[in-house]
This record gives C-alpha cells, structure tokens and sequence, in this order.
C-alpha cells in the first residue's frame, strides 16, 4: 500500500487514488493530419520504464485531481509529486537492467 | 479407550508461568486431558506424557512436539469441531481454553496406527521428485488422473470446515509514529524509550505475554533483578502512558513499501466460547502505517541434522527449556543433548532442577570450555565432547540413542559406539536472526560467517531499524542497550550481562555408520519429509538454484514456510556445491510470517457489505409488489412483476403489451446523470460526443455517441441543455462511473483551460419513466400543470414543472418507441410519486414493467444497449450509426475511425435477425454460420447480441453482429445451437416496429 | 543419451540409492556463436528453444536466462489451463496449447501434472449469462469442448461453492471445459529444458542480457554478462521484462508491466475438484496436489517490476473467495508472491517479427499466459525458424495497434487467468 503525496490533500493511501499511466502524453491537437501509425503511439505506446518514471495519479477517493508523480517503478519509492500541467522536477535517476 | 481424566504426572509442583487454579479440561483424539490456565495445547500434552502428537505429510511418519513456538513445523492439529474446525494449528502456540477439542491428523484409522505409513516402508521409491518421474502411463492424460486421486487423497494435513462460518472478522486502519515488532527485551526496550519521549508506539506481540525469550529463562537478570520482575515493570509502566499501545496475540506478518504492515490480531481464540464476547470480531486485520519501525523479533533455534532426528520425543533444547521454565512440564524423564554451542547448557541445568535425569550432553565441539559447560560439568552432567548422536531409536516415542566420537573431519565416526536409553533427545544447532519482515521489506540480508547465520545489512524502507537478536545482536545487556537507543531513549539504558559464547561447531549433518539414506533418515525439513538425502539427489540432478531445489524438493514449503530448515538445508546445499552459503544464497521470504486466516483478510467485507447492493428509493414498493430483481452494475433493478402463476415470459409479455397499449411504468433511476455547468460545457460536451452538440438548444435533448481514443462505443445517452451553460449528460446505469472519470480525465489533463464544472447527480433524482398512449393522460391527472402537448413540448425536449406539490424535471425521451415522459423528482419523494401514479393510473390498467421488458420494448424499436450490442470492439459505422459522427469537428476516438482495418467490409456489423420459424426465439450467444454441415472450427459469422419474443410483432426478434452484415440483408445465414438443433433465420434491418417513430413523436 | 524416467528406472535406482540419477539438464558454457538465441528461461522460452530443435531441426541454439529457469511468471502463477477463449484467433490458439497439453507429459517424458479436472467460470447475473452462452456457442463451433451449467450443475460439481452469495453475487449458472484444470508449473520449464537440452540445446543460466549487436538493422548477436554471444536470430520471450530488451534493442513495444499477486492456503485434505472462476468477484481458485488452496488474485494497476503488490488487492481477494466459499473462512493464507506480467492494450499477445531483422518478439500474455506455454512455444518456433508466422500467430502482430484489428479479450468477455 504505496503512501501517495497528492499535491493538493497530503499524503494518503494508494487505495485512495486512481492510476492513469505515463504522464507528460498530449492528446494530439490535429489528429486528422497524423498517420495511422502516429496515431496508434498516442493511443497505444507508453513507456514502461523500469526505473525512475513520470506518471499520473488521480486522487478518486479524495479532491478528483489528477496530477503527476515520479516514482521508481522497482523500489516503488516516490520521488516527487506536482501538478497536472507542470514540469517534472528533476530526480536522481537509478537505471535498472 | 478410558474417558477418565488423565493426571499431569509430568506437571511440576511449583514454578512455571501457568495458573494452578484453573485448571482446564479439554480432548485429544477422543481422550480427555487435563491442564490449566497458561499452557498452550503442546504444553499441556507434554504434561500429560502425551508427545506423539501427528504424523507427516509424505511417510506419515509419527512426530511429536519439536518446538515452542510459532516455528513449529509437526504438532499439527486440527482444533475444534466442524463447522468452527481449524485445521493445522500449531500446537505449541494454540493457547488452552476449557473444552477444547483437538484431534491428530493426516492418519487412519488412529495416530498409533496409520495405514498410510506403508509410504514410510516403500520410502525408498519415494525420493524427492518421484512423480516428476513416473504416474505416466497409461499414455493418457486420464492415467494421471487416475494416480492423481490417490495423491491428492494422501496428501492434505488436516481439513477445511465443511459449514458456513458464524463467527464474524474485522479490519482497521491505524497509524503511529513508532511500531515495535516484537515484545521481549530489546522491543520492551525500545517501546520504554520511544514512550517515555512521547511517541505514538505501537508494540505488537505474537505471544500473550510479553517478554519473548527471558519467559523461558530460569537465571536471567535486568537491572540486578530478576528479568521478568523487569518484564512486569516495564509492561506496566508501557501500560500507564496514553501514548503507548501494546497487542499482545498480535503477529505482524507482512511488511509492504512506505512502511506499511499487516498485523493479525487474536481477539477470541483464547477464550472459551461463552466468555467471547456476543458479535464480537474473531481475528482483526490491522493495516498499519509507521513513520518508524523497529524490528525486535528475536531469534529462531535451529535443530541439527541427525538420523532419525524426527521421533516424537526429539525437541529442541531451547523449546525443552521454555517447557521446563515456562510451563512447568518434565518434557521426559531422561534426556540426551546434542549440540554444536553452549546454548544446550542453559537447557541442561535447567532440566536438571527440574528433575530430569541429564544423560549425557553430546557436544559436537573438541574443546567445549565456556562458564555454562564447567557449570554443567560441575553440577555432574556427562559431556562427551567431539561426539555424535548417530542414530535414534524407538518409533512412536524415543526409546534412546546411538552416540559416537566423531572422525576428525567431522565426516565419519570412530568408535566404541555406546548406546543410551533416554525418552528426549533435545537438540541444539546455533540461532538464526528472524529477518523475515526485515527482508519482506525489501531489506538485503548479510551473512555472518562467525555465527553463521544470515542478519540485516542495508535496509529496504527508511525509518527501519532491527535490534536485538533479529539484528544478530547477541546477548540480554546488548540487545536492551540496542532496543533503547532505537527507541531514542534518553539516560540510560536497562542494564544486563551479557554472556560471551563460545564458538560452535559447523557441522551440518551429522554422520551416522550408514551412508546418508541408506537406512534411517536426516530429516531437514520435517513436515514436508525432506531429508538431507532428498536435497543430495536434487544437487546431483542438476537442481541447483536454491530457488529449484526448493521446489524439486519442497523444503521450507510447508506450513512453517522453513522457519527451522531453511538454513540447515542451504547449509547442505553450499556444501555439497562447495560453495559459500551467501553464494547459493537464500530463498525469498514471503508473506505471511505466519498463517493468516482468510476471515481476517475479508474483516467485515462480507455478506451484505461486500460490495453493497444499491437500490433505488421506489425498491420497497417493487419489493413488496412481489418484483423480480437482477443486478446491473451496483444496483438491484426491477427485472419483472409476475402475477401469481406467470413466470418471466408470461410476465414480460403482458408488461410489454400494456405499455403499447395503455401505460407502463419503469424505474429509470439508476441511470448515470451528471450534471455539467459552466460558460465552456457546450464546447467540452461537442469533444467528447461523436455527434454535434454546440447549437443544441436550451430546453431540448439529443442522444449522444461517446468513444474511446481507440475508437470504440464507451456509453451512450441523451443529454439535455438545460440552460445555455448548463447540461445534463445521461449514462448507462453500469457506466455511470467510468464516464464521469472518462469525462474528468479529459477536462482536467487535456483540456483544463475550458470552465466546466462536472458534478455527479444519479442520486440526487429519482426518475419514473411513464410510456404508453394513456401516459400523457396519467401524468397530468396528478400534476395538471404540465403542459405536454406536443406543439409546447415536443418530443426530445425538458421542462421543469411541479409534481405533486414537488419541483422536477421532466425529459421527454423515448426508450420504448412509445410516448414517453421521464419524470425526476428529490429521491425521497420517488416513492411518493410512483404510488400516486399506480393509483391514478389504476383505472388505465397501469402496469410497471421491469427491464426485461424494457429490453424487448426498445429491441422491437432497434435500439442498442451499449454491453450488449457493443463489447469494446464496435465502433459507430458497425452499429450503422454513420449519421452520429460528425465529419466537421474533432472528438474523441475520431482519428481511429479511419485506421486502415476499421474500413474492412469483414468487420462486424449490426444487423435485425428473423427466425424462419417465427415461434423460435434464438438464444443470445448463439453463433451465426453459413454452412452448418461444414467441419469444426467453423468459420463462424457473428453472434445475435439481443434475442426475444415480440408479443406486439407476435414473433420472435433479434440483433446481431454479423460480419459484412449490412451487405447480407436478405440472407439465410444458419444458427447452430448448443442443443444440437440448427435455426434458419434471415438478415434484416434493426428497426421492427413502428419504423416511422410516429408513436413516440405523438 | 538421456536416462528415461518410468516407474521401472525409479524402482531401479532405488536400488543404487538413487545415487546414479543423470543431470536433468547440462550446465554448458555459452558458445561463441549460435544459430538462433532465445532470450528468457522461462516456460515460453524453453518450449520455444524445444520445438525449435524438435520440429525445426535447429539444434545449435542457446536459452539464456538471467536468474534460474522458470524463475519468473513460470513459477508463479496459478497453473490454469484451458482454451474456452472468446475469439477465434485466441481460442484457436490456445486450443493448440490445450492439445500439446494433453501429451505432453509423455512427449517430454516428465510428468508435467496436468490434471483436466475441468474449470468453471461462474455467471453472476444476466450479463454474465449472456457473455457465457455467447462464449460456449462460440467455442462450441470452434470445436472445444464448453458446456453451459445451472446453478444446480455447478453445485454438483463444486459442492463447496454457495449458489446465494448472499443475493449480490448469487451463482446463476456456469461455462465448465472439462478438458480444463490445472499443470504443475515448474515441471513444465524442467520438463522443456531437460527435452531441449537432450535434443542438444544449451541451456546457459545465470547470464543477464546487456545489450544487442545490431548491424545494418540486423541481429547479430546477444552481450551478455557472460561476454558476447553471436547469433543469426533472437528471439526475445521474457514477459515484464520485455520492454526491457525491446529497449535494449532499440523498439518499442505496445506493453505496460504490471505486479500480479497469487495466494495459497495451508494444504487440507481435497475440497475444490475443480478450477473455479468468478470474474465478477475477481477470484479464481483451484486445490494442489498437495492440498493447499492455489488462489489468484487480481493486478495492481500501476507499472511494477518490483514483483509484490498491495495488500488490499489480498483484501479484495480473499473476500470474495469468502463469499464463494465461506466455509474457508477459517482456511489461512500459508503464501503470497507476486510476478510481472506484461499486458498490452487488448490483453491478447504479441508473436511477432520486430523492427529489427533476425529479432522476434513473443510477450504480452498479461495474467493469462501458463497456458498457452506449449503452444506459445510451438507457433513461436514456427515463427522464428522460418521468420514467417504460423497461421496460428498470424493475427497477433504488432501492426495491430497500428491497423487496429485487435483481438479484444478485455471486452465484455473479459477472461483472464
């Protein structure tokens, strides 16, 4: 039960919150100009990183923002926490093989 | 057998930490026993003389009681009677209540003579892995089974309740600044210092006393007294401040990331059942999360690995002492000691005062010289040092031992042999640090060479600390001292002796006049019967990972996940490999530290609180009126009304015609509404439905489309503009969720400079839905204000008005093809509303109908319901709902639409489906075939998504999803069923009845 | 040549002591150069590097393997097999699997314990029923054997199971593969590997890989932690760590790894005959031969390659399995581990050819892919040896996320496990 720092309520339980995957993904704003293939990496492709990794939270059980986190996806540690909308702050980054 | 009470001739007449003056009574195998207040199960057998207690898994050989604790790996029993059985229950910490029930297990017909201990005799076919090897034959996957039943019938220790459970489980959340595991020295320790500093502490104990191992200890001292004179202080004064939590029958069983624990508290097992309290919880699941955490859980005793080391009589010395100390009992009358440090003397002595006669103590060492050995030695014990014991004799009980010098290198022995009678051998192999939790977390373990054992290196979790044994920290005065400074103590730690211990012997099996696995057994792991032998065949078979000889021979996997045997049998491994032992290194530690019980983990989630049912407020009447329910997402909805005598057909059939006939009421209520507000809702609304939405205008409705990025139907709905700003968007009941997270997701992350507000509001209205030609006539007998004539209200539109005296909304919006007026009002008045309307619709022969109903209602019109004629992989053109994507704007899942595949004329298509015999009603889930005659697999053409009887069309009708449907209008495609029977039917359009919609325009 | 195991050389050697029992596979040091590569010792990837040397005739081919064989999802799983899947490219697939189940453990010559006491997937309301009789009729016309059950039928053949759940999940009736049940995981890698390995493939633990050689958008070989590896094709079969190599490598792949917890109870004596499964409640449940109470229990949703989960997935869990069975209420937890899995969009899988020539990919079997491990394997093989895919594989490429004909097992039929 990973302890989530939500920007705007504190820290909180994971099972308060709700996932939603890599962060810093923007809807493309012409879609019509894209190929097929471009199109399947926004709908499909996200990073997997094993590692340090920027992803979204939504505080579903909480305020309902969503909002950004850093964390290493094999210690589960968390780096950071910020505001949808915002630049990731910088971290130590751990490579993992 | 005698029913009469058994003595406890083996009860000591003074000492012990047991209550004289309770005694209990309780059963084994039939047989009454008595003990008192204070023992566990296990003690209070050993008291009676009792020590074959079960037999093993595999050999069903007889065991007894090894251990006296939590680390017990054979006194398995199973406690109580069925349906509140509980099977495997350690013995040695089952604690004894009055009655108390307990059988052997894993035997028949009677623990003295199990039929099943013919696998002992053919043990020698039975090495590690034999099944891997054989039960293949005959060639069929049938052979197996056929063996397979012997197997599983063999196999199993004791059995599951066969009854519904009536005690009930409980979980909580709770938080502290500093959790303790462990409540001997160094966690009484810590606790004081962190308490008195006005921490939040929480001490988790497993045990119900605290004091972990000084409550085995005869001669221990803390601060010049006696150490539970201590204990006692220590507690209390724990116990006066405010701050400070201690649980006792509290086993923290798994450490999680950010310092997050599972602890398993005991609430009523330790108590005779008419003093648990009435209601009261069982077993209590505490999910706790620490700022710190203090690891104080001591240390394990390891047996030594000899032969035939697993006859009931064979315990550990330590677990002797505790039984000598603790609880007062004469494990036996005469004991032999073997081991390899000078822990065993301790024990010795103590048996020795309590008038166990001391055969001999077998030191593995050459030169065994430490204060406890000259005490030993002085008080006349017999030490034969560089010996071993080589062989144990006697079957259901220890009868005595073969004991001989050893070959130098420890590999062999010399002679003479000596034999010794003797009814207890104890043993004593060295200590291993309980890392458990340490490493759960994540923490990485290093090896001690000096000890030999594995003890805490870099830790996984901050704000974690170990003390104590755990630690590797060895002896009362340190462990106080490191418990204290974790603790953040000020002034002084409590202060004790510390004894320096000599260096022990490593020898990791000892030999015997055979070969290993010639005759007898070394028993490693003893529930699981693996034996040093088992562990050299999986080596020599290329089972080298300790990972796969763990798993080739199943050592450590039995009920005591290992606790004494994971290191002996590493130990082995390395030196069979010749390898270091961190080379082969360890297993992982798994969660639980101990078996949890499944009731805790559910806690109150159960019965009507798992996953509780939602009912609308008009749910009394529907339940009174005698109406069949089916659940639809979280709800409970109305399925059907049946009249006596009718079933669903019958019902549902009569529902149908009265709403096309006269008037039908439907409770709508469990249909997702959000409402959205602000000056950029039309424009949000507009992106996220594939139809247009900006020049909606107020006061009307239009039914929305909505996809996923990839392009498939999500939900579908009508949303209404209430105002210029103000919208409210229609859901599917079961998506009423997903679409408000579907909506937020997007406002928020992609779109979050348009003001919109989102709220949701499927609570806040009930919602009857009026259908029929008499529901205009209906609705304004009880509120006449309303204007609903078409030409002022006209259909896809929403009016505010009054309802009985209340404000409400009404959408005009047909799901049924019929004239259709949905009516919300405040939820409590739903129930009002719909009694007023079946009273004043009484004369129209107004009818509720259910959703089955409904189903055939909107089916005969065409219409989908999104779940059942979509599934996450049709998109708009596959429903044939081209006209509802907007070729002019941008929304979301547009771009998938025109991916290459999706334009393929194979792709499923919605279609109508008519049965060439009208009076057959297809079943949903049949598939649609060319050529039903051709071989399986077939090529299979699609699937009839809705399929019922139409009493207004007076036949069967159904939809499907056929590939290239729509470029099959007219075909005869073929239904095989499961029965065997083949259906005609042809394609044909969607929409069945009332083509024209003139009747819900009217 | 390799010893063959029957109940005659058991007694045989119990005469010896069991002292002269061969190796079951070879240690070898890795060679300087191989025709073909197989990345990941696992079930997938030893049943690949089988075939491939069995039906392929390709036999100077290597398995390398980071940690020990079978290490990862292999031997953490809860052993179901059966092939009642929903669409045809998936149940034709899995079909496949199913068969080469049912003589396997004679064709390896190791008993692999799969046991086809059948598996049941229970309908808790309407929809349910509706998605279960659309499965049947489907896998019926494919030519797999899928029976529909009343409530009554399921009882009979589950006794254990409580039909009310409490009106909120009552048991409406079940789809029940008999030639369904359960295989004893870890003897599937060793039984592959001993087979690969006596057909003369090297098995080369305890080498992580650290890089490709890659020229000219060719494969040519494998850096190991062992030193480099040459080789004229690769294929990649390491479930959550795919991304991993696939990064390595230089693509990138349609997958999110997710942790994925399983659970079992203290071994008792036989109660659940079969494999039951509630997708409805999130539960899945069978009972080992040796007795313990195998349950699955469902993702956590956020990327993990961290191997555990959160304890309120347990929670969810066993609470269900409570409902079910509430009699097992007083059953205890005995073991909880969790695996990786890697799960792509439409929870189907990959077998596929990469961006880079030589390189194949199979990954994405997300909770459910034990099963299909033989025919995983054998289509893999196919793929690899003739770089072209099995008819059987042909729909499950990575050009599908672009094309978009998924194969949407998530849909409302839902199944994993």
């Amino acid at each position: 039960m990973l302890l989530i720092p939500c920007p705007y309520c504190g820290e909180r339980a994971e099972i308060e919150f709700s996932y939603g995957g890599e962060a810093h993904i923007a809807r493309p704003t012409e879609p019509d100009k894209l190929s097929d293939a471009e199109w399947a990496k926004y709908v499909y492709w996200r990073a997997n990183t094993k590692g340090v990794f920027a992803e979204r939270w939504m505080h579903a059980q909480g305020c309902r923002r969503w909002f950004n986190v850093i964390r290493d996806t094999v210690s589960y540690q968390i780096l950071a926490s910020y505001e949808a909308g915002t630049q990731p702050p910088a971290v130590e980054r751990k490579t993992y093989v | 057998m005698s029913d009469a009470t058994v003595t406890q001739s083996f009860r000591l007449s003074a000492g012990g930490r047991i209550d004289r003056s309770k005694p209990l009574s309780f059963s084994f195998d039939g047989r009454t026993y008595q003990g008192f207040a204070g023992d566990t199960v296990a003690s209070a057998l050993l008291a009676n003389g009792v020590h074959l207690v079960g037999r093993s898994f595999k050999y069903h050989r007889p065991r007894g009681i090894v251990t006296a604790g939590i680390e017990e790996p054979n006194a398995l029993l199973q406690v109580g009677l069925d349906p509140a059985t509980e099977p495997n229950v350690k013995a040695t910490v089952c604690e004894l209540v009055e009655g108390l029930t307990a059988q052997s297990q894993n035997r028949w017909p009677s623990l003295g003579f199990d039929v099943g201990a013919m696998n002992s005799v053919v043990s020698k076919f039975l090495p590690s892995g034999f099944y891997y090897k054989t039960f293949m034959w005959p060639p069929s996957t049938k052979g197996w089974l056929f063996w397979e039943k012997f197997i599983r019938k063999a196999a199993g220790l004791g059995k599951a309740p066969t009854g519904r459970d009536s005690d009930r489980y409980d979980k909580s959340f709770a938080h502290c600044d500093l959790l303790v595991v462990g409540g001997g020295a160094a966690g009484l320790a810590a606790a004081l210092a962190a308490g008195r500093a006005g921490k939040r502490v929480l001490l988790a104990e497993l045990d119900h006393e605290l004091g972990g191992w000084l409550l085995s200890q005869r001669e221990q001292t803390i601060e010049g007294q006696p150490a539970l004179d201590w204990v006692a202080q220590a507690t209390a004064e724990l116990a006066s401040l405010p701050n400070v939590e201690m649980l006792t029958r509290t086993i923290a069983f798994a450490y999680f990331d950010h310092n997050f624990l599972g602890l398993w508290q005991n609430l009523t097992d330790h108590l005779p059942p008419a003093e648990r309290p009435k209601d009261g919880p069982r077993h209590r699941l505490i999910k706790l999360r620490a700022k710190q955490v203090i690891l104080a859980t001591g240390a394990l005793e390891r047996p030594l690995c000899f032969r035939d080391n697993d006859r009931p009589g064979v315990m550990l010395a330590g677990a002797a002492q505790a039984f000598v100390n603790r609880w007062a009992v004469k494990p036996g009358t005469k004991a032999v000691i073997l081991t390899n440090n000078d822990s065993a003397y301790g024990a010795a002595l103590d048996l020795k005062a309590a008038g166990v006669e001391v055969a001999a103590v077998v030191d593995l060492r050459q030169n065994p010289d430490g204060a406890l050995t000259d005490k030993a030695e002085a008080a006349g014990i017999r030490v034969l040092a560089d010996h071993g014991i080589i062989a144990v004799e006697g079957k259901l009980r220890v009868t005595g031992v073969k004991i001989a010098p050893l070959a130098a290198n420890g590999q062999g022995i010399g002679q003479p042999v000596e034999s010794v009678a003797c009814d207890l051998v104890l043993n004593a192999g060295g200590f291993t640090p309980t890392v458990h939790l340490f490493s759960q977390a994540k923490g990485k373990l290093a090896w001690n060479e000096a000890r030999q054992w594995f003890q805490p290196g870099q830790a996984g979790q901050p704000n974690q600390v170990s003390v104590g044994a755990c630690n590797g920290t060895w002896g009362l005065g340190a462990a106080l001292a490191e418990g204290f400074a974790a603790g953040g103590g000020g002034g002084q730690a409590p202060s004790a002796a510390d004894h320096d211990f000599q260096p022990m012997r490593h020898l990791w099996l000892i030999p015997s006049d055979q070969p290993l696995g010639h005759k007898g057994k070394h028993f490693i792991d003893q529930q699981n019967d693996v034996t040093a032998a088992d562990l050299k065949l999986a080596l020599r078979e290329g089972y080298v990972s300790i990972e796969h000889l763990k798993r080739y021979t199943t050592t450590g996997m039995a009920t005591d996940q290992g606790k004494t045997s994971n290191l002996n049998a590493l130990s082995i491994v390395a030196e069979t490999l010749a390898k270091p032992i961190p080379e082969v290194g360890t297993t992982t530690f798994r969660a639980p530290y101990a078996p949890v019980s499944f009731g805790a983990f559910m806690g109150r989630d159960a019965d009507d609180l798992l996953d509780p049912l939602r009912k609308t407020p008009m749910d009394p009447w529907q339940e009174s009126n005698g109406a069949q329910f089916e659940n639809v997402g979280q709800w409970r909805r109305a399925w059907y009304y049946p009249k006596p005598g009718e079933d669903l057909h019958a019902a549902v059939n009569r529902e149908v015609k009265a709403v096309r006939e006269t008037v039908g009421i439907l409770d709508a209520s469990t249909l997702g509404k959000i409402d959205i507000k602000g000056p950029d809702a039309a424009e949000f609304i507009n992106r996220i439905y594939t139809n247009a939405f900006l020049k909606l205008e107020p006061g009307r409705c239009r039914y929305g489309l909505m996809l996923k990025e990839d392009g498939m139907v999500m939900d579908d709905g009508v949303t209404a503009r209430l105002a210029p700003d103000h919208f409210l968007m229609h859901t599917t009941t079961g998506n009423a969720a997903p679409v408000m997270n579907h909506l937020e997701e997007y406002l928020q992350t992609e779109w979050p400079h348009l003001k919109v507000y989102l709220t949701s509001v499927t609570e806040q209205w009930a919602t009857v839905q009026v259908a029929g030609p008499k529901a205009r006539t209906l609705i304004n007998e009880i509120a006449p204000d309303l204007d609903l004539a078409t030409e002022s209200f006209p259909f896809m539109s929403v009016r505010h008005g009054t309802v009985l005296g209340q404000p409400a909304r009404i959408f005009r919006i047909s799901f049924t093809g019929e004239g259709s007026w949905e009516i919300n009002v405040a939820p409590s008045y739903g129930l009002a509303l719909w009694e007023a309307l079946m009273t004043a619709g009484t004369k129209y022969g107004i009818t509720p109908y259910g959703t089955e109903a409904m189903h055939v209602l909107r089916a005969e019109k065409g219409f989908i319901i999104v779940g059942q004629e979509t599934d996450g992989s049709i998109n708009p053109l596959d429903l044939g709902m081209e006209g509802m994507v907007s070729k002019t704007k941008d929304f979301v899942g547009k771009r998938s639409l025109t991916r290459s595949d999706m334009a393929k004329p194979d792709r499923k298509q919605l279609v109508g489906i008519l049965t060439e015999d009208p009076a057959e009603v297809l079943p949903e889930g049949a598939h649609l075939v060319a050529d039903p005659k051709q071989p399986r697999p077939m090529t299979q053409l699609g699937h009839v998504t809705s399929s019922y009887w139409s009493p207004n069309l007076g036949r069967s009708i159904a939809m499907g999803l056929l590939k290239g449907g729509r470029a099959r209008l007219g075909e005869t495609l073929y239904a095989p069923l499961l029965n065997g029977k083949v259906v005609a039917c042809k394609v044909t359009e969607t929409v069945f009845f009332d083509k024209e919609g003139v009747r819900l325009r009217g | 040549m390799t010893q063959r195991y029957s109940l005659f050389s058991l007694i045989r050697n119990a005469f010896s002591y069991h002292e002269n029992w061969q190796k079951a596979w070879r240690q070898p040091e890795p060679k300087a150069e191989y025709d073909a590569i197989i990345v990941g010792g696992g079930g997938h990837g030893l049943a690949t590097a089988y075939y491939l040397a069995k039906e392929h005739k390709m036999t100077n081919i290597a398995v390398i393997e980071r940690g020990w064989l079978g290490g990862g999802n292999t031997g953490r799983n809860t052993t179901i097999v059966r092939s009642n899947y929903l669409w045809d490219q998936s149940a034709l697939l899995y079909e496949h699997a199913l068969k080469l189940w049912e003589g396997l453990s004679q064709e390896l010559n190791y008993n692999v314990m799969f046991s086809q006491r059948g598996v049941m997937n229970l309908a808790h309301n309407q929809h349910d029923l509706r998605e279960l009789s659309r499965r049947i009729n489907a896998n019926r016309l494919n030519g797999i054997d899928s029976e529909l059950l009343t409530a009554q039928q399921v009882k009979d053949f589950c006794p254990a199971i409580d039909l009310r759940g409490n009106g909120r999940y009552p048991v409406l009736g079940a789809s029940l593969q008999r030639r369904g049940g359960t295989a004893r995981h870890d003897a599937v890698a060793w039984g592959y590997a001993r087979g690969a390995d006596a057909l003369g493939v090297d098995i080369i633990q305890n080498c992580p890989v650290e890089g490709f050689e890659i020229e000219g958008g060719r494969v040519t070989g494998v850096r190991t932690a062992r030193g480099l590896i040459k080789a004229k094709k690769v294929g990649l079969v390491a479930a959550g760590h795919s991304t991993v190599l696939a990064t390595l490598a230089g693509f990138q792949l349609p997958l999110i790894s997710l942790p994925l917890q399983a659970l079992v109870s203290e071994p008792v004596k036989p109660c659940v005959p079969c494999v039951v499964m509630s997708n409805a409640v999130h539960a899945y449940i069978s009972q080992s031969d040796k007795g313990e109470l195998v349950i699955g229990a469902g993702v956590d949703h956020y990327i993990g390659y961290g191997q555990r989960g959160s304890i309120h997935v347990q929670e969810e869990t066993l609470a269900a399995i409570c409902e079910l069975f509430p009699m097992f209420r007083r059953m205890r937890m005995l073991r909880n581990w969790g695996g990786i899995v890697d799960v792509c969009p439409d929870a189907s899988p990959i077998i596929s050819k990469t961006p880079v020539e030589g390189m194949f990919i199979n990954c994405g079997w997300g909770t459910g892919g034990f099963k299909a491990t033989p025919g995983s394997g054998n289509v893999f093989a196919h793929t690899i040896a003739t770089g072209e895919p099995h008819p059987l594989n042909a729909a499950f490429t990575l050009d599908r996320f672009v094309s978009g004909f998924l194969i949407d097992e998530h849909g409302a039929a839902a199944v994993a496990h």
